[in-house]
């Protein structure tokens, strides 16, 4: 198992933040909308040095997403900043016609995504948005895993030409990716390579996959760990890849399990490699209050169910 | 004036034809509100509107036009056509298979003069906004223009808009509301109440004025009032009185006529009352 290591912890919203303000320095068409969360969404530092390119809109998310969509006529390209919940479910009929059914070149950009909000509790903790988003017509969706990655990929994003919903989230997590990586959008990332099972892991749930990889690897158990950071379009290529060395996968995500990554991989290996999969996801349901650590826990989301997953998936490979 | 007010009457007529031949060929579509509007959109297109002929997504140095309320497609369509944004003969193929002329505009077809999809209704002054908001800062002083029926404002969505405009003095828009008191269930006040309007839009900040949307004199001369009260740092609602279905006879004055075709007869009686005077496509 390769080693990874990281001196500090931070927030990946904290890389959107650092990545909208490089995106705003690099490109002087790149505007940025905020309903009401600047701070949560870490977008200070674009509004100090661009503040005629901010636009503050108030507690009011669909109007935001409509002025996103009609600032693209004439070339912006809008950035549009809330919690997850408020950027997927609460606007979804904006979403789909005023931008991915118009095809505006609008970045949806969702902090404080699934569990890990925390303590306010399930009105605010979206399960359900990467498959909200995935379903709609020519819709990017990008999950990132830490810091470097979520601020790579803000930039990317930036120079890619049509709608994305990037996924990000609130708690400080282990800074274990290159400051200095090129983000390609659906290119698959090899985590490790390994030949007994292939974990594919988006998200806050790559650290995750990385700890269970270790205790995996006590147990004898050479795991293989894809991080998917581009939810749609998939790698398709890297995942067959991997699965055909492996013969079992287990997916992980921060999401309900219908929906997400888990099933998009799924409907992969369904049409074009049947394998036996398991899925680490929450099951079905809406959280709670609590830390983010309680919450991954009890849901069934921490490196411990990884491994569980793993050695089920392993059976069922043999059987 | 580029044109007289007798020759935009001529034109409205033959929109008015092309409208409900549309609907007619094929047995769908919204008539009434796009005769209530036809007035509308000849003054817009043929004597108000700043556009270029080659259409670009863009629309850099000239005057947008957004239709928030999507179902009234028929009447914009034929207008286009008319103002040359591609030939009229496509207007037969309004809302069959294959066709760029969606039961509800769509950029997704690239038909050229439509900026966004719209037809869900109330998303159309937000967009209306956004555009506003990039023509300031790419230092562009041409207007945005943008229609809205009266029973789409019951979407609170547009409230938010109508809150926003003000507050950020996005005073190159001028957001024109189709005041014919109808709706599918009904009149408005029946199926929920508008009650004033223009108390509500001025409470909100706006320069409110008021227009009669069937003359043609009238909604001429006040588009272009519309513009000299532009830059003056509120966003400008014109309250347009219409009649639901004008032009013709038996489709004015009800609801029953926002989402009906005519039949050969019923198309046949309209026809006698709207002279060609352009040719039919």
């Amino acid at each position: 198992m390769k080693k990874y290591t990281y001196t500090e912890k931070k927030d990946t919203r904290s890389g959107f933040g650092a990545g909208l303000h490089e995106a705003g320095k690099k490109n002087e068409n790149v505007v940025a909308l905020c309903a009401d969360l600047v701070g949560s969404l870490k977008m200070d530092a674009f509004i100090k040095d661009f503040p005629e390119r901010f636009t503050q809109v108030g507690i009011a998310e669909a109007n935001m997403i409509g002025i996103a969509a009609g600032m693209t006529i004439g070339g912006k390209i809008p950035f549009t900043g809330t919690f997850a919940n408020f950027s997927t479910g609460r606007v979804y009929d904006q979403i789909r016609q005023s931008v991915a059914y118009s095809n505006k070149n609008v970045k949806i950009c969702a902090s404080h995504a699934g569990l890990t909000l925390g303590e306010d509790g399930a009105t605010h903790q979206i399960l359900e948005d990467i498959g909200l988003m995935k379903m709609l017509p020519g819709m990017v969706v990008i999950n990132p895993c830490d810091y470097n990655q979520t601020k790579a990929a803000t930039i990317a994003i930036a120079e890619y030409e049509g709608p994305v919903y990037l996924r990000f989230g609130r708690p400080v997590i282990p800074v274990f990716t290159d400051p200095d990586q090129k983000f390609e959008i659906g290119k698959a990332w090899m985590v490790n390579e390994g030949t007994d099972v292939t974990i594919i892991a988006t998200g806050h749930m790559v650290w995750k996959a990385i700890e269970a990889g270790e205790k995996l690897a006590e147990l004898g158990i050479d795991a293989e760990i894809i991080n998917i950071h581009t939810i749609k379009p998939l790698d398709d290529e890297a995942i067959l890849k991997s699965v055909k060395k492996t013969g079992c996968v287990v997916t992980c995500e921060e999401h309900n399990k219908f929906g997400g990554l888990g099933e998009s991989v799924a409907r992969l290996l369904t049409t074009e490699l049947p394998t036996p999969q398991e899925f680490v996801a929450t099951n079905d349901t809406f959280g709670e209050s609590g830390t983010p650590d309680q919450l991954m826990s009890k849901y069934g989301l921490d490196a411990v169910n990884i491994v569980e997953a793993v050695q089920k998936v392993i059976g069922r490979k043999k059987a | 004036m580029k044109h007289t007010i007798k020759e935009l009457e001529d034109i409205a007529s033959q929109i008015r034809r092309d409208i409900v031949r549309m609907v007619h060929g094929c047995q769908s579509g919204h008539p009434g509100g796009s005769l209530g509007c036809t007035d509308f959109f000849t003054a817009l297109y043929f004597e108000v509107l700043n556009y270029k002929k080659d259409f670009s997504m863009d629309g850099i140095g000239e005057d947008l036009f957004f239709l928030s309320n999507g179902h009234i497609s028929p009447v914009w369509y034929s207008t286009l056509a008319h103002a040359g944004f591609f030939d009229k003969s496509e207007l037969a193929t309004f809302r069959k298979l294959d066709s760029r002329l969606q039961g509800h505009p769509t950029t997704h077809e690239h038909l050229p003069g439509v900026r966004v999809a719209s037809g869900s209704l109330g998303q159309g002054m937000s967009v209306a906004i956004g555009a506003a908001l990039t023509k300031r800062l790419n230092g562009d002083n041409s207007y945005v223009f943008s229609l809205h029926g009266d029973g789409e404002l019951q979407e609170g969505q547009n409230w938010e808009a109508a809150m926003f405009a003000p507050f950020h003095k996005v005073d190159h828009l001028i957001c024109t509301v189709d005041y014919n008191g109808q709706q599918i269930d009904g009149p408005t006040d029946k199926v929920l109440s508008l009650d004033s309007l223009q108390a509500k839009f001025e409470a909100f900040g706006w320069h409110v004025i008021n227009t009669d949307g069937n003359d043609m004199a009238a909604i001429v001369e006040g588009l272009h009032y519309a513009k000299t009260l532009a830059g003056k740092g509120k966003p400008i609602l014109n309250l347009m009185s219409t009649q639901m279905g004008a032009g013709v006879d038996y489709m004015m004055g009800s609801h029953k006529w926002h989402g009906t075709a005519p039949n050969d007869e019923q198309l046949a009686t309209a026809l006698a009352q709207l002279p060609e005077t352009l040719g039919d496509y």
